[in-house]
């Protein structure tokens, strides 16, 4: 009987029995995937030619001498192809769905961040392929969107629930349970059944892997404390992976305070009161619910981390107190992306920044001997619409009601066209 | 056996709509207790779900409800949901509410059995059936171990996919419930994308219920609760 995929009391395979043939399957692709070298380094392989690997390591030194404490180091999942750590899942489970014959894959996504990277994936391997994302996703990421479309994939928005990532989640099963045979459900992210949360960790530990070893060059000592943003959890586990056995450096995890922790209106898990045990989308997890066990609506201004539920490893290492939970507020993350562009020349996605917030709050405490290490997960070009709009940004504006008014005059043209050709 | 969503349209359109049913025959009721997380579902009962949440049923009403019809009616009343709504409610405590409102069984469609053996054991404890699924992608030795999980009666799938879209009853079909057949004693209702009399009629002789869900949900949406028992009359 299968009782494996729980760590500590998170996790399990809470899935419809339609589905438990399609999840053997991957669980025995992922082993033997796992113990085989060859595999290991055919996705490395990839991702330093397809991708940018390994990422650099960014030593920030105008921030450094601005909070005038630790050193600050930005691991750069930003410079991967397609703006974002995503990648580093997507390549893998693409490897892994050629192993298995299917010709087709699926993705739900938040930011588009995943559905982006799914989407070249596809189109590199020859998959056909069909992106679930929310509306409100939709509208609020729409360059994604875009690019989605150009690469071939179809994107789906979806209407139902709070029609945000969870709702692109539930979809994209419904999809899977339909095409098992010919379909491979690529999730984003370190959550729902097993083997999810611990595959997708797995490919994501390159990371960590490289971040150790670079600060170990550049710093000469394992930083004192390590941060990463925490949607699901998938980049946050991947830097974590390469120092959690050295008890001396501190993980700190940053998850989205929204309009504030006490005003209801945010998508924090671990940190906070507001998450309790429950089981949804597959899995065991801390979860953002009411007493009757109906999940809530969450905000943040980052898509990305607008999520119910977060890792069952991570949900563990909260409650082994291995990894330290703290909130950052949608204002906050404004400013501090704002600091990080004008001192660094650097953009993180408004997911990312909300590591920098917490990175920033702490690096004065400690001294210019330690290091810290954010991880920056993507890059925030595709949050210009959201970022402009936030900074009430008055040229941008200007622009875009100039492009609307320029694309009236053509639809309205065009439609006069149509008309007196009809006639 | 039929398939309702409680809450939706309302508690007193499902008290109309279960008068009907039992009235016209129906010799089983699946009362789905709403989630908003209904991931095994198509679009008509997801709909149904959600729109019952909106208006703002509780797990608590669900459950008076549904010990008013087990006391209202002598067939059996099943509850269907999904494992968090019990999950939360505290699996030992939902069973007790269940077996004093004289629920007959479960069907929790995101719980496999080696998930939960403690579900399971209160399900023996407090003689409440649970009725577990079997999917056209169960291999002959996965419906066997499920069998000595299950009791009451098995669902079968009858086709890949969600609730609510139209299924084929062909040779596959056949193949499919022969081997549902062999790996259990218990009797075998078939379900998703029943609709009419014609769907009825291709699993006689082959199972013994067949369960008719999105159909009636959606008749109650267009036609009114009126609508039901003729409707119900005319599948034999
Ligand atoms: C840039 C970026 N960072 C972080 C996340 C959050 O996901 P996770 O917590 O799995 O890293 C996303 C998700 O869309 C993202 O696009």
């Amino acid at each position: 009987m299968e009782t494996t995929g729980f760590f500590g009391n998170w996790g399990g395979s809470y899935i419809p029995e339609i589905l438990n043939q399609t999840f053997n399957q991957l669980k025995n692709e992922y082993t033997k995937a796992k113990s085989d070298p060859d595999f290991w380094q055919e996705y490395i392989d990839l991702m330093s030619t397809y991708s940018c690997r390994p990422t650099p390591l960014t030593y920030a030194e105008n921030l450094t001498n601005h909070f005038g404490g630790a050193k600050i180091f930005i691991k750069r999942e930003d410079l991967n192809h397609t703006g974002a750590h995503k990648a580093n899942n997507v390549m893998g489970q693409g490897l892994l769905v050629k192993r298995m014959g299917k010709k087709r894959v699926i993705a739900e996504t938040g930011a588009g961040q995943h559905g982006m990277a799914t989407a070249t994936m596809a189109a590199k391997f020859g998959f056909e392929c069909t992106i679930y994302m929310g509306e409100v996703d939709v509208e609020r990421q729409r360059p994604n969107v875009f690019w989605m479309e150009k690469m071939g994939a179809t994107v789906i928005p979806v209407q139902d629930g709070s029609r945000i990532l969870k709702d692109a989640i539930n979809e994209a099963f419904r999809d899977w349970v339909s095409n098992i045979d010919t379909t491979h459900y690529v999730l984003g992210t370190a959550c729902g059944p097993a083997p999810f949360p611990e595959m997708v960790s797995w490919f994501q530990s390159i990371i960590g892997i490289e971040a150790a070893s670079q600060i170990l060059i550049q710093h000469g000592k394992p930083p004192a404390r390590v941060f990463a943003c925490v949607g699901g959890g998938s980049n946050a586990m991947g830097i974590f992976q390469g120092f959690m056995n050295d008890s001396t450096v501190e993980l700190v995890g940053v998850e989205a305070g929204g309009k504030g922790i006490r005003s209801g209106r945010h998508a924090s898990r671990l940190c906070g009161n507001d998450a309790s045990p429950g089981v949804a989308q597959g899995y065991k997890t801390m979860f953002l619910q009411n007493d009757d066990g109906q999940m809530l609506e969450t905000h943040s201004v980052a898509a990305g981390l607008d999520y119910v539920g977060v890792s069952p490893i991570l949900s563990d290492l909260w409650d082994k107190k291995r990894v330290r939970f703290e909130s950052a507020t949608d204002k906050e993350v404004m400013e501090a992306l704002d600091l990080t562009m004008k001192m660094e020349g650097i953009i993180p996605a408004l997911e990312s920044t909300h590591g920098f917030v917490q990175a920033f709050k702490e690096a004065s405490q400690l001294s210019p001997d330690d290091a810290i290490i954010i991880n920056q997960s993507g890059r925030g070009d595709k949050d210009i619409f959201t970022i402009a709009h936030a900074f009430n940004d008055p040229s941008w504006k200007e622009f875009i009601i100039a492009l609307g008014s320029e694309y009236k005059k053509q639809s309205r043209k065009c439609s006069l066209e149509r008309e007196q050709d009809t006639r | 056996m039929t398939h309702i969503v409680l809450g939706y349209p309302s508690f007193e359109a499902n008290r109309q709509v279960i008068r009907q049913m039992v009235e016209n025959g129906v010799d089983c009721i699946e009362m789905q207790i709403p989630f908003s997380e209904p991931m095994a579902d198509g679009p008509v009962i997801l709909k149904a779900n959600q729109d019952s949440l909106a208006r703002g049923t509780t797990v608590g009403e669900c459950l008076e409800f549904g010990a008013e019809m087990a006391a209202t009616y002598s067939i059996p009343f099943l509850f269907m949901t999904y494992y968090n709504i019990i999950f939360k409610y505290g699996e030992k405590s939902f069973f007790m509410a269940a077996k004093k409102g004289g629920i007959r069984g479960l069907i929790v469609p995101d719980l496999p059995p080696e998930m939960s053996p403690d579900f399971f054991n209160y399900a023996k404890e407090m003689e409440i059936a649970p009725i577990l699924i079997y999917a056209p992608t169960s291999t002959d030795s996965r419906m066997a171990e499920l069998n000595t999980f299950a009791d009451g009666f098995i669902y079968c799938v009858a086709r890949r996919g969600v609730t609510g879209a139209k299924s084929e009853f062909g040779d596959d079909f056949n193949h499919y419930l022969a081997r549902c057949r062999a790996a259990t004693r218990l009797p075998l209702a078939v379900g998703f994308g029943i609709r009419n009399s014609e769907d009825v009629k291709a699993i006689i002789g082959k199972a013994d219920m067949a369960v008719i869900g999105s159909q009636t949900i959606q008749l109650v949406d267009e036609k009114g609760v009126e609508a039901v028992g003729p409707f119900i009359a005319g599948l034999r």
